[in-house]
């Protein structure tokens, strides 16, 4: 297939990738989607989990965390809170920055600090398992 | 007449502080520089937010379901000032800029026979306004309290969003500095909630080649759900830019100081000399006209 598909992947950081590649995955709120070039406009919002990019036979596993997606005719775009990439995430360190999570949700002075710290746990726990599913 | 030990004492002590200004100054040079990178790097984020809403809000007709947050409660009896300033003085007018245009949106909003609340972002502002607002002051949060600008940002727009759900308020106003250039900071008030009056009408919708967006889930959920967010963005971008700002202003104005110094040192440079000058002539001649009288 000749056309392409533009994908941008912006966090509050900064912008995390930006170029042209064949098809992505994202997954939507309401189920995982595909977008090849052409898709539809289209407009989602993504639960915590893992983006596919494919480009050039290669597929790259990103990590995203709370965000949505637009499809426009010029392409698609992801601005997500977090991301990382699969392949450079360490197991050894989720797992620390897990059980830390769990010590200070079980501390927490107030309710804001547990919400925070349960957020980060569930966040944590979805990198873990979609650590998992690559491997 | 000062004498000369004085004179002594004077200059070393204005020379250890054109010292510490020209280190501030140089400090303030490199911060600057990642300020305005990081300020830089959520330029992106900041602008495809600002037009996926304004997308989003262009197509929503307002409804009963429509989220208050996007088309305010319809009235603007109570308003709320967030005042973003540093948490550090010795940045010269920086600080007093902002809490000068704040209290003037005050006084407007005040004789508009509206409820004024205030929350202070930055240790500054709340220290330029405890004094004639104490009162109107119901939060007060200092930079260095958290971690990281977004996890600040995150926490202001959480507690300002709640605040609104829960009615405390009918219109959000930020007013912080706008950054012009690296010598220019411009304090700026500007509208934050309802959201639909703080989006940019400008913003370049993208072209859909006649289509129709579709949305999943629907319209209402995803505005729900972006609004906060949005307002969080917009806050973190404002916090970045002050950021940049504190800094330029610091620069130019420990560069003032500096410079200052230098034109004292040279004056009391000059003053030290002619005493000493003096003493010793008045010393020659009373050892001359000794001689003399001899």
């Amino acid at each position: 297939m000749a056309d392409k598909l533009q994908f941008d992947l912006v966090s509050p950081e900064a912008r995390v990738f930006s170029g042209e590649v064949d098809m992505v995955v994202v997954p939507g709120s309401e189920g995982d989607f595909g977008v090849l070039p052409g898709h539809a406009p289209f407009m989602s919002t993504i639960r915590t989990g893992t983006i596919d990019v494919h480009a050039e036979n290669v597929v790259t596993r990103i990590f995203v965390y709370g965000g949505f997606a637009e499809v426009t005719p010029q392409g698609l775009t992801i601005l997500a809170e977090e991301t990382a990439e699969l392949a450079t995430l360490d197991a050894a360190d989720i797992r620390n920055r897990l059980e830390a999570a769990h010590l200070r949700a079980k501390d927490a002075a107030d309710d804001h600090a547990r919400e925070t710290a349960e957020a980060e746990i569930v966040k944590l726990e979805t990198m873990q398992a979609a650590m998992e599913l690559a491997h | 007449m000062a004498s000369l030990k004085d004179l002594r004492n004077r200059i070393s002590s204005v020379k250890s502080t054109q010292k510490i200004t020209k280190a501030m100054q140089m400090v303030a040079a490199a911060k600057l520089r990642r300020a305005q990178d990081s300020a830089q790097a959520a330029r992106p984020y900041a602008q495809k937010m600002a037009q996926v809403m304004a997308n989003l809000a262009n197509g929503v007709v307002a409804g009963p379901e429509t989220p208050k947050l996007l088309i305010g409660t319809g009235k603007s009896d109570t308003v709320l000032l967030l005042v973003l300033t540093a948490d550090r003085g010795l940045c010269g007018g920086f600080n007093t800029n902002i809490s000068r245009l704040a209290r003037e949106r005050i006084a407007a909003l005040v004789g508009e026979g509206k409820d004024v609340k205030i929350v202070t972002v930055g240790k500054k502002g709340f220290d330029g306004l405890k004094r004639l607002h104490r009162d109107r002051i119901i939060a007060s949060l200092e930079l260095k309290e958290a971690a990281s600008p977004a996890e600040l940002a995150a926490r202001v727009g959480d507690q300002i969003t709640k605040l609104f759900a829960e009615g405390g308020f009918d219109q959000c106003e930020l007013v912080s500095s706008e950054f012009v250039s690296v010598i220019s900071q411009k304090p700026k008030a500007r509208t934050l909630i309802p959201a639909r009056e703080a989006i940019d009408p400008e913003a370049p919708a993208p072209d859909l080649k006649g289509a129709i967006y579709e949305y999943e889930p629907d319209e209402e959920a995803i505005l729900a759900e972006m609004l906060p967010r949005y307002v969080n963005t917009v806050i973190l971008s404002a916090i970045l830019e002050n950021a940049a700002g504190e800094m330029g202003a610091r620069m130019a104005a420990m560069d003032n100081a500096t410079r200052n110094a230098g034109e004292l040192i040279n004056k009391l440079n000059l003053q030290y000399n002619r005493t000493r000058q003096a003493k010793i002539t008045t010393e020659l001649t009373e050892i001359i006209s000794g001689a003399e009288a001899v």
